[in-house]
């Protein structure tokens, strides 16, 4: 293609791309570099039913011409990066200097809010993408092996759980592991421990939501491996059988090479979603046990009454880049490949 | 002391005077063809002011529109923010209306008191350094709910009335093999928790902030004695305590699985009334004061008004057309038809047992909630950084020491320290 001809191709798509995507990023990296201005406070009275108090206020003014004068805020450079909400410099480096073992150091490191929730998001990750990647392609054999008046309702039935909104899905089963809900109860019964108790573990808490996960993405590789499963060529698998390769030789050496390329994608996706994990984190109220970096940003702008830009800003940017570095491996085998194939 | 007791004074009257408000007129709903656009949150009491409104003024003006969610909090500044502002009024409390005045976003209503204020009476006036800025209509606070026969077959004499005597009851009814987990109180994780540290912070006579400036002062001995009385009750609460807000203590209660809770007076009516819970639970529980640290101590609640603001970046004519019809609605006849369903500081009000808890807690001398405005700060902070020692991962000091940092980041931020 010549290169004229190429560039009018890809205008539009690199048009829309630079405006919805690439601005906005850049947008919020120049707000994750900002704070607030001063707020000027005054002291004051303030009286109502239940009498009067000191108190401060916000002298509006005086803050409306700080505002005027410095429309974006004050300039903060890369601090709002490094404090405690987000990457702590100092409270590590307290923390090395402080504490005896490295067990008390780690404790400390991941009480800070940042690290608390990388340590939940990552831990996510690892754990629910490679048993959706693994369960998925088992469902998919599954399901493609059932006698044809049954696949139908069984892909239909399986599919159920991504249709469900995260919110909701993860709320109802949030009142079933409830004491009173009925895995709760069940539980409950089986161990007869009355006051054992899915929320107020945190082990328990991770567990549950990494389950969820599993339930919540499997759908989805399973339907887009079990489309890739019907183009699996028939001609190499008689071929295996005659060869006299079992079903599990033929599984492992014809079937799973086929289906690379779609693991590849699998992967991609899923490494992006479960790394912003977050509606079950608000569903199951397990902010006391597990928070994720989508959390983070969430809290930043919604809890206080004040919004935290910046902040939101820097754990946006950080999350950016950690999807960079945890896709980063698939892509460079992605483009490997594409390599090899090309020559 | 003196202001405090002239104010207790001035709530009392409020809350007992049965003298009804005669109307000699019709409404006056102030200039007409007028555009009325209310923000408010979601519960009967509001509905119930802005119902009254609504019949009163709405056929004057042009345009009659109200917003009832309990998003309210969340979408008030963006949407009063725009000249003209989304809404020419929201129904605030002491929290959000710190929200408001942050970005100067409602207007001082000193001239449409004057106006249209008859039936206010002077201590519903908000009033912040010389202006008012809100006319309160109602009153909530967090106080101690119990189960009488519950506590009569544990043995306990009374109700408790301090923090011990609260654990104590709590241990007679454990001992008694009645209930493992008798108490409830709001601890979910955010807010929640944030709010109920509040409440034991003021009854150990805690101050959040050096006076006059933001700088925080919740790491002292208020605050880790604030929280050492919060682990000893939290022994007794329901295992989930850190998952559980208002909706989910009323449902404990309700099923008639706790004996002790400390919960919003708002909640009073709900679980007194005969839905939701068996005749044996409701007749059974008493709204009591919230308790306190000494006997006739500072009970343990903050104090909440609900009231009225007027948005700033709307004409004038629509600011009092506005203000005059939700005045319209703050009459006695409204509160008589609507008496259970709030702690109305209005004329008319006959409090009844759902009220009992709120007016015996005001009473007693609870603190207000703070009206500061870096305070949401603080409180996001307590939310958040308090868990570690709730789940007995880290010491008081730490904690409390994690709460400060957390707020100097935020408020850093937020431009309150420099």
């Amino acid at each position: 293609m010549k290169n004229r001809t190429f560039f009018w191709f890809i205008l539009p798509t690199l048009s829309a791309m630079v405006l919805f995507i690439a601005l906005p990023i850049v947008s919020v990296f120049i707000q994750s570099l900002h704070i607030e201005h001063e707020q000027v406070l005054v002291v004051s009275e303030s009286c109502g039913p239940f009498g009067c108090e000191q108190t401060t206020e916000v002298d509006l003014e005086a803050s409306a011409a700080l505002r005027e004068a410095q429309p974006l805020g004050r300039f903060n450079g890369f601090a709002t990066y490094t404090n405690r909400a987000h990457l702590a410099f100092d409270e590590i480096a307290e923390a090395w200097r402080t504490t005896e073992d490295t067990g008390a150091f780690l404790r400390r490191v991941f009480d800070l809010p940042f690290y608390k929730a990388l340590t939940f998001t990552l831990t996510y990750t690892a754990v629910v993408t490679p048993l959706v990647l693994v369960l998925g392609l088992a469902v998919a054999v599954g399901v493609n092996n059932l006698p044809k008046l049954l696949k139908g309702p069984t892909i239909f039935v399986s599919l159920l759980p991504f249709l469900v909104t995260p919110l909701v899905g993860s709320l109802i089963l949030f009142w079933m592991v409830d004491g009173d809900g009925i895995i709760g109860a069940t539980l409950q019964r089986l161990t007869g421990d009355p006051s054992l108790s899915l929320k107020a573990s945190p082990t328990l808490t991770w567990i549950m939501l990494m389950t969820y996960g599993v339930w919540h993405t499997l759908p989805f590789s399973f339907i887009v491996f079990y489309a890739g499963l019907q183009t699996v060529p028939r001609d190499t698998l008689e071929a295996a059988k005659i060869d006299g390769a079992s079903k599990w030789q033929s599984m492992r050496y014809v079937t799973v090479p086929h289906l690379v390329p779609l693991l590849t994608f699998v992967s991609l996706m899923l490494l992006m979603d479960n790394f912003r994990v977050f509606e079950p984190i608000v569903s199951f109220q397990s902010q006391a046990h597990a928070t994720s970096l989508s959390w983070i940003i969430f809290n930043d702008l919604r809890e206080s009454g004040n919004p935290l830009y910046g902040s939101a800003g820097a754990t946006s940017m950080m999350t950016i880049l950690g999807v960079v570095i945890l896709l980063t491996p698939v892509l460079i085998r992605t483009w490997r490949d594409f390599n090899r194939k090309a020559h | 002391m003196f202001l405090r007791t002239t104010a207790a004074a001035g709530l009392m009257a409020g809350l007992m005077s049965t003298a009804a408000f005669a109307e000699a007129h019709g409404p006056d709903c102030g200039p007409e063809g007028q555009s009325i656009r209310i923000l408010a949150s979601d519960f009967p009491a509001i509905h119930a002011v802005v119902d009254a409104a609504e019949e009163n003024c709405a056929g004057q003006a042009a345009e009659f529109t109200r917003n009832h969610t309990t998003e309210a909090r969340q979408i008030m500044n963006a949407a009063l923010t725009p000249d003209p502002a989304e809404y020419t009024s929201v129904i605030v409390a002491n929290a959000t209306l710190t929200q408001l005045m942050n970005d100067g976003l409602v207007r001082p209503l000193d001239d449409l008191v004057e106006k249209y204020g008859d039936n206010i009476q002077p201590n519903l006036l908000i009033k912040i350094g010389g202006n008012t800025m809100a006319v309160a209509f109602m009153a909530n606070s967090q106080h101690l709910f119990v189960r009488e026969d519950i506590l009569e077959e544990a043995g306990v004499e009374g109700i408790p009335a301090t923090f011990d005597e609260l654990v104590d009851a709590a241990e007679k009814i454990r001992a008694a093999g009645i209930m493992e987990h008798p108490l409830v109180m709001n601890m979910q994780t955010g807010w929640n928790v944030g709010e109920t540290f509040n409440l034991f912070f003021l009854a150990h006579g805690g101050e959040f902030f050096e006076p006059g400036t933001a700088e925080p002062t919740v790491n002292s001995e208020a605050g880790i004695a604030a929280l050492e009385t919060m682990a000893r009750l939290v022994e007794y609460a329901h295992p989930d305590h850190l998952t559980q807000a208002s909706n989910e203590t009323q449902a404990l209660w309700e099923a008639g699985q706790a004996a002790l809770g400390i919960m919003w007076g708002s909640r009073g009516s709900a679980i007194l009334d005969d839905e939701g819970s068996t005749s044996e639970v409701t007749e059974n529980t008493v709204l009591a004061a919230a308790p306190s640290v000494e006997p006739g101590g500072v009970p343990g609640a903050t104090l909440w008004w609900d009231g009225i603001t007027i948005a700033k970046n709307v004409s004038d004519e629509e600011a009092e057309a506005t203000f005059a019809a939700l005045v319209s609605g703050l009459t006695s006849e409204m509160v008589q038809a609507n008496n259970d369903d709030a702690v109305w500081l209005l004329d008319g009000f006959e409090p009844g047992p759902a009220a009992a808890g709120v007016s015996a807690t005001a009473q007693g001398g609870a603190k207000p909630y703070p009206m500061i405005p870096q305070i949401g700060i603080m409180h996001t902070a307590l939310g958040n950084e308090l868990v570690g020692f709730l789940k007995g991962e880290e010491s008081a000091e730490q904690a409390l020491a994690d709460v400060e940092a957390a707020y100097r980041d935020a408020a850093k931020e937020a431009g309150f320290l420099q």
